[in-house]
C-alpha cells in the first residue's frame, strides 16, 4: 500500500463511563475494530493502524493509568478495567465488535469476551497475556526486573535493525516525559496484575465455555515475552480458535512482519 | 544524647584471612551491579552462622561497653546484610541483654504481609526485654518489594494502613474485627502485647525523602537519617522543623537522629586503611540496580519526574538501551574498583567516613554534631573487617570516644527523646521556630 493510500490517526475523544472519562483514538473508515494496547501503553498509529484503517475504523481506547491517560482511583485490579470497557462498548452501541488485544490488552480481550460473549464478533490475541504455560514450558517475563527500555528492546526480535522501532511510543523512548509514562505505565500493570503475575489461574478452566467468538492466536516464533505453552493453552482451549505462528517475528509481529500480521487479520475477518 | 551502633550485618570474608573469597565476592558484586540478588549458592551458612553469631556477641557485649542501644534493620536476598528477620535477632537480644534499647531502623511494613503478626512479635520483644523496644518502620527499600512481592504501587498504602492495623492491636482491647483497603483479620485479640505505653515510641530512618520527613513531623516521631551528606540532611531538618512548627510545638535535637559511618582503632593509619573497607564493592551505590531500587509505582509523582531527570538523557547518543553486565575481564573490575575507592579520600573529607584514633575521629563528631545537632547518634560500624577489629573499634568507641561525645552533647544541649519527648514543646500558631540544624556551621565543618 503506497503512503498515501495508508489513513493517519484521526484524533482523540473523551467519553464518559458512569463517573469516569475514557479517552480514544480512532481513525479509518468501515466497520470499526477495537484495538487493546499492550502493557507498556498506546505505541502510536503504526503502520499497521495506517494500512488496516484503509479499510477499518480503528478505535483504541486510551487504557486509563497507562501513561497517556489518567488512572482511575478505584480501579484496583484487571476485572475492574474490563468492566469499565464492556461498559462503554454497551452504552456506546459499539458491540458486538470485532477486537485485535495485544499482549496485556489481548488477556483483558479474552476475559471480556468470556465475561460477555455479546461484546465481540470476532477476536484476535496477538501474544496475549492471561494463562501461565504448563510447568516447565516457560513463563511470562517480569516486567518488574528490567528497566522499561530493556523491556521494550525485548519485545521486539532485533530492535536495532527494525525501521518501525524508533517510531514506537512516540519515538522520543529516552525523554523524560517518556521514562515518567512507562513508569505510569508499569506502576498501572503492578496495580492490575502483580499477584498472581499477569495472568488469571482459572482462565484456562473458562476458555472452552468461550462460543461463538472465533478466535486467532497470533505469536512470533522468536517471543520472548510469552511462550509458546501458553499460546496453545489458550488455542485449545477455545472452540475452533488457530494459532498462527509469524516466523522471525518476536512478540511484536504488527510491527516486525506487518504485511503477514494483516494476512492473518483480514484473513480471520474474511472467514468469519 | 542518646547513643547507639549500628552494623549491616553483611555477609563477607576478611581480606586478611580469606582473600580470595573475599576477592570473588566483590567480583561478582561489581559484575552485576548490585549487591541484590546475587546468587545466593555463594553463601556458605556456616559461614554466614558464625557471622550472625558474632555480630550478636558483638551487640551483647556493647552492653558493658556504655552504649544506651543497638540499632538493627532489615535487608533481603542480599550479602549486604543477612538481617532477613531482624525481629529474630531483635528477640535474642532482649533475652540476653539488660539495659540496652533495641531499636529496630526499621520494620518494612509493605513487605511482611502479615501485620498483625508484626505486631506480635515486636510485642513480644518488648515483653521478654521489659520495655526496651523502639521500633522503627520504613517502607522498605524497592528491591524489599520485589524480594517480598509486596506490591511497590500499594507501598505508601500498605505502610499507612500496616501501622495503624499495628497500633491498634496494640491499643484497642480485643477481640475486634478489621476490614480495610489492604489488610482484613477477622479476630484482633493479641495476648503479647508491648509492655510499653500507650506503645513503643517509634524511630524512623530515612534518606532525605521530603514525604517521610514531613509524615515524621505530622506524627512527632523522631527521623534519623542514614548517613546523608550533611547539606541534604540540613534541608530535610528544617524541612521537619516548619512542618513542626505547623503542627503546634517546636522540634529540637529530641526529633532528630544520624548514622555516621566510622571506624577507630589506636593505630590511625590502620583505621584509615579499615575504614576504606566501607567502600566494599561499591557500597550503598551497589545495593541494587536502579530498576530494582525504584519499582513502577514505588515513588511519587514527583520522585519520578525527578528520577526521569536522572535517567533519561535523550542526549547521550549511542547509549544503548542494554546495559551489559556480567561478562567484564578482570582487568575491567579491578578498573572498576579503582573507580570506586578512588573516592574514599572525598569521603573522608565530607565526613561522610569518619577514621581514625579516638583523638582524631572526636573533634570530626563534634563538625557533624555542631551542623546537625542530633539528640540521637549512632554509629556505624561496616566493611569486611576482622572480629579483633571491630570489637577493638568498639571497645575505644565505648571508652574514650562515646564520653567525649557526651561532653560535646551537654555543651551543645543536644537532648535525647528519652530526656525530653519528641514533640512536647509548644510553640504559638504563626511563632516561627527556631532550627535545629544549624546551617551555618556547613563551611566550618568543612574547612
Amino acid at each position: 500500500m503506497s503512503v498515501a493510500e495508508r489513513v493517519r490517526e484521526g484524533g482523540q475523544t473523551t467519553v464518559r463511563v458512569g463517573e469516569d472519562e475514557l479517552t480514544i483514538v480512532r481513525g479509518g473508515q468501515g466497520n470499526p475494530v477495537l484495538v487493546l494496547h499492550d502493557e507498556l501503553g498506546y505505541p502510536g498509529w503504526l503502520n499497521w493502524n495506517a494500512e488496516l484503517a484503509a479499510e477499518r475504523e480503528l478505535i483504541v481506547p486510551l487504557l486509563p493509568g497507562f501513561g497517556r491517560a489518567p488512572r482511575i482511583d478505584w480501579v484496583f485490579s484487571w476485572r475492574d478495567l474490563i468492566q469499565v470497557l464492556a461498559r462503554w462498548l454497551r452504552e456506546q452501541k459499539l458491540a458486538p465488535i470485532d477486537v485485535i488485544g495485544f499482549s496485556f490488552g489481548g488477556w483483558l480481550a479474552a476475559e471480556m469476551a468470556l465475561a460477555d460473549p455479546k461484546l465481540f464478533r470476532r477476536m484476535v490475541l496477538v501474544g496475549p497475556f492471561g494463562v501461565k504455560a504448563p510447568d516447565g514450558k516457560g513463563e511470562i517475563a517480569d516486567i518488574f526486573a528490567v528497566p522499561a527500555l530493556k523491556w521494550l528492546a525485548s519485545t521486539v526480535k532485533d530492535y536495532e535493525n527494525l525501521p518501525e522501532f524508533a517510531q514506537l511510543y512516540g519515538g522520543g523512548h529516552e525523554t523524560p516525559e517518556q521514562f515518567e509514562a512507562f513508569d505510569d505505565a508499569r506502576a498501572e500493570c503492578a496495580r492490575l496484575a502483580w499477584q498472581p503475575y499477569m495472568f488469571n489461574p482459572s482462565l484456562p478452566h473458562h476458555l472452552g465455555g468461550l462460543k461463538g467468538v472465533p478466535t486467532a492466536i497470533v505469536w512470533g516464533d522468536q517471543d520472548q515475552i510469552v511462550p509458546r505453552a501458553a499460546m496453545e493453552v489458550y488455542a485449545k482451549g477455545i472452540p475452533g480458535a488457530s494459532l498462527n505462528v509469524v516466523a522471525g517475528s518476536g512478540h511484536r509481529p504488527e510491527v516486525e512482519k506487518t504485511d503477514k500480521f494483516l494476512d492473518i487479520v483480514r484473513k480471520h475477518f474474511e472467514k468469519n | 544524647m542518646f547513643l547507639m551502633w549500628f552494623t549491616e550485618r553483611a555477609y563477607h570474608y576478611d581480606p586478611e584471612t580469606e582473600p580470595e573469597k573475599y576477592r570473588e565476592l566483590e567480583n561478582a558484586v561489581l559484575r552485576q551491579r548490585s549487591f541484590f540478588a546475587l546468587p545466593n549458592e555463594m553463601m556458605d551458612p556456616k559461614h554466614g552462622g558464625m557471622l550472625l553469631n558474632q555480630y550478636l556477641d558483638e551487640k551483647i557485649y556493647s552492653e558493658q561497653l556504655g552504649f544506651d542501644g543497638v540499632m538493627l534493620n532489615e535487608h533481603h536476598a542480599t550479602p549486604f546484610c543477612m538481617g532477613a528477620v531482624m525481629d529474630v535477632e531483635a528477640a535474642v537480644l532482649a533475652k540476653t541483654t539488660e539495659k540496652l534499647k533495641i531499636v529496630l531502623c526499621g520494620n518494612p511494613v509493605p513487605t511482611v504481609g502479615n501485620v498483625l503478626r508484626l505486631g506480635e512479635e515486636l510485642a513480644m520483644i518488648d515483653m521478654i526485654s521489659g520495655g526496651r523496644l523502639v521500633p522503627g518502620w520504613v517502607r522498605g527499600a524497592g528491591c524489599e518489594q520485589l524480594a517480598n512481592n509486596a506490591n511497590p504501587a500499594h507501598n505508601r498504602e500498605l505502610f499507612e494502613e500496616g501501622i495503624d492495623v499495628i497500633v491498634k492491636s496494640w491499643t484497642t482491647p480485643g477481640p475486634f474485627r478489621y476490614e480495610g483497603k489492604h489488610f482484613h483479620y477477622r479476630v484482633i485479640d493479641p495476648w503479647v502485647l508491648p509492655i510499653q505505653k500507650p506503645h513503643p515510641p517509634f524511630w524512623i530512618p530515612g534518606l532525605v525523602s521530603p514525604d517521610t520527613v514531613l509524615w515524621c513531623a505530622k506524627k512527632r516521631y523522631p527521623y534519623v537519617a542514614l548517613a546523608t551528606q550533611l547539606a541534604p540532611t540540613v534541608e530535610m531538618w528544617k524541612l521537619y522543623t516548619e512542618q513542626a512548627a505547623r503542627e503546634g510545638y517546636q522540634a529540637g535535637p529530641e526529633n532528630f537522629g544520624y548514622l555516621q559511618p566510622i571506624f577507630v582503632h589506636d593505630n590511625e593509619e590502620r583505621a584509615i586503611e579499615l575504614g576504606k573497607r566501607f567502600m566494599y564493592g561499591g557500597a550503598f551505590a551497589h545495593f541494587a540496580r536502579p530498576e530494582w531500587m525504584f519499582p513502577p509505582g514505588y515513588n511519587s509523582k514527583e520522585a519520578t519526574r525527578r528520577l526521569a531527570r536522572l535517567f533519561a538523557n535523550p542526549n547521550q547518543p549511542g547509549k544503548p538501551i542494554h546495559q551489559a553486565h556480567g561478562d567484564e575481564t578482570d582487568e575491567e573490575i579491578e578498573d572498576i574498583k579503582r573507580q570506586i575507592y578512588v573516592n574514599y579520600e572525598q569521603s573522608r573529607k565530607d565526613l561522610q567516613m569518619i577514621a581514625g584514633t579516638p583523638k582524631t575521629v572526636i573533634p570530626q563528631i563534634r563538625k557533624v554534631l555542631e551542623v546537625l545537632r542530633p539528640g540521637i547518634f549512632s554509629f556505624w560500624l561496616d566493611g569486611p573487617v576482622g572480629a579483633a577489629d571491630r570489637k577493638r573499634c568498639l571497645e575505644l568507641l565505648g571508652s574514650e570516644v562515646m564520653p567525649a561525645v557526651r561532653e560535646i552533647g551537654k555543651e551543645l544541649g543536644l537532648v535525647g527523646p528519652f530526656e525530653r519527648a519528641p514533640g512536647s514543646v509548644p510553640l504559638a500558631s504563626g511563632k516561627t521556630p527556631a532550627q535545629v540544624a544549624q546551617e551555618d556551621r556547613l563551611a566550618a565543618a568543612f574547612a
